[in-house]
């Protein structure tokens, strides 16, 4: 099919499917008088149920933990696809020196990384309180780490980050996630159901479950970045080989 | 007015479609298609919202609070994680595309080869 006859089928196609879709949003509630039974029935109780200030994070890792898992395999699955796609087929290059040269932007880049790192660290433990959570916390080390590549050099971004340590972690987040809910079964519950101490709502020491499977969560999804990071730096590195610049 | 954000979620889709079928190159036709992933955050977090609604976080502000739907935004969370990795095994893919027929366009890479 020529590029004219496509677009011209889209134009069609799109407007069609606009008008559609459209219809269909016109058919939505008013913008602001949301009335879902679901959404407004867990504000009212998670917080005495679960003694989770964050009714996000309930949902995530409780009332919908078995969705969660799931998700948990699709970023396991194309984490693994991309190492698959690229590690294999790769020589390990003779790298060049591709150090940041200098010296203000080393300085601050690093000193924003261990500030990150925290700031990732606080941001999963108090996921279940405040703002926040292990996918959130997870990508902000992830980041961590990306900063210490931008600001320092490769080879300590490589150090801090060895192919088995993160391999482990991405296995062991998503494995550990999937055995928390087994727990839940040994119990004698439903599977991923929150089992533990409910604790003192508003505290660290507070919400059963959900803190084992919010941390497993963030182990995951922080070896996953740093994974596809890892992988796609090594990549750029084949090409300024073999293009010489 | 109420039904902007609606069709706002409708315009998102509908370039982020137009990316992906006038694409000359797959990096863009990835990057189009987070685009028409993006509409769906729009969509779900305007479905949820309530008229002065806050955020449902009862941390310092007293249960029973008027708060938006947390149900979508987890949904929205979801949504997020996995448009990423996605997207990052779909840029392996181009380029595994770039190396193996030295073409990101997807109008003359041809059948795949093994």
């Amino acid at each position: 099919m020529t590029r004219q006859a496509r677009l011209g089928l889209f134009a069609v196609s799109a407007a069609g499917f606009g008008t559609l879709l459209l219809w269909a949003v016109a058919g939505l509630p008013d913008f602001g008088h949301y009335h879902g039974v679901y959404g407004t029935t867990l504000n009212s109780v998670a917080v005495g149920e679960r003694h989770a200030t964050n009714v996000v994070a309930a949902v995530v890792f409780d009332y919908r933990g078995f969705d969660t898992l799931g998700e948990e395999f699709i970023l396991f699955g194309s984490v693994i696809g991309v190492a698959l796609l690229l590690r294999d087929v790769r020589e390990e290059p003779h790298r060049p020196r591709d150090e940041m040269r200098s010296d203000a932007v080393r300085l601050v880049g690093l000193g924003f990384a261990g500030a990150l790192l925290v700031l990732g660290l606080y941001v999963i433990a108090h996921g279940y309180l405040t703002p926040g959570g292990g996918f959130q916390g997870g990508v902000v080390i992830a980041s961590a780490f990306a900063l210490v590549y931008l600001a320092g050099a490769y080879r300590s971004y490589r150090r801090l980050t060895p192919f088995p340590a993160v391999d482990l972690a991405e296995g062991v987040g998503a494995g550990g996630y999937a055995l928390i809910g087994v727990v839940s079964l040994l119990l004698g519950s439903a599977y991923l159901h929150n089992f533990g101490p409910l604790g003192t709502t508003g505290s660290l020491a507070s919400a059963g479950s959900i803190p084992f499977l919010n941390v497993a969560t963030a182990i995951e999804v922080s070896g996953a970045f740093v994974l596809i990071f890892t992988e796609f730096l090594e990549e750029l590195a084949v090409t300024r080989v073999e293009t010489g610049a | 007015m109420s039904y902007l954000p609606y069709a706002l979620a409708v315009w998102i889709f509908l370039v982020g479609l137009y990316g992906v079928v006038s694409s000359r190159n797959l990096v863009h036709l990835v990057v189009s298609l987070g685009v028409v992933q993006s509409s769906t955050y729009v969509l779900l977090l305007s479905i949820g919202y309530v008229d002065r609604g806050t955020a449902p976080i009862f941390k310092d502000v007293p249960e029973g609070t008027r708060a938006v739907d947390p149900v979508v935004q987890a949904l929205t969370l979801t949504d997020i994680v996995v448009s990423v990795t996605v997207g990052a095994l779909l840029l392996a893919l181009s380029l595994q595309k770039q190396k193996r027929a030295g073409t990101t366009d997807p109008d003359q890479a041809g059948a795949m080869r093994g």
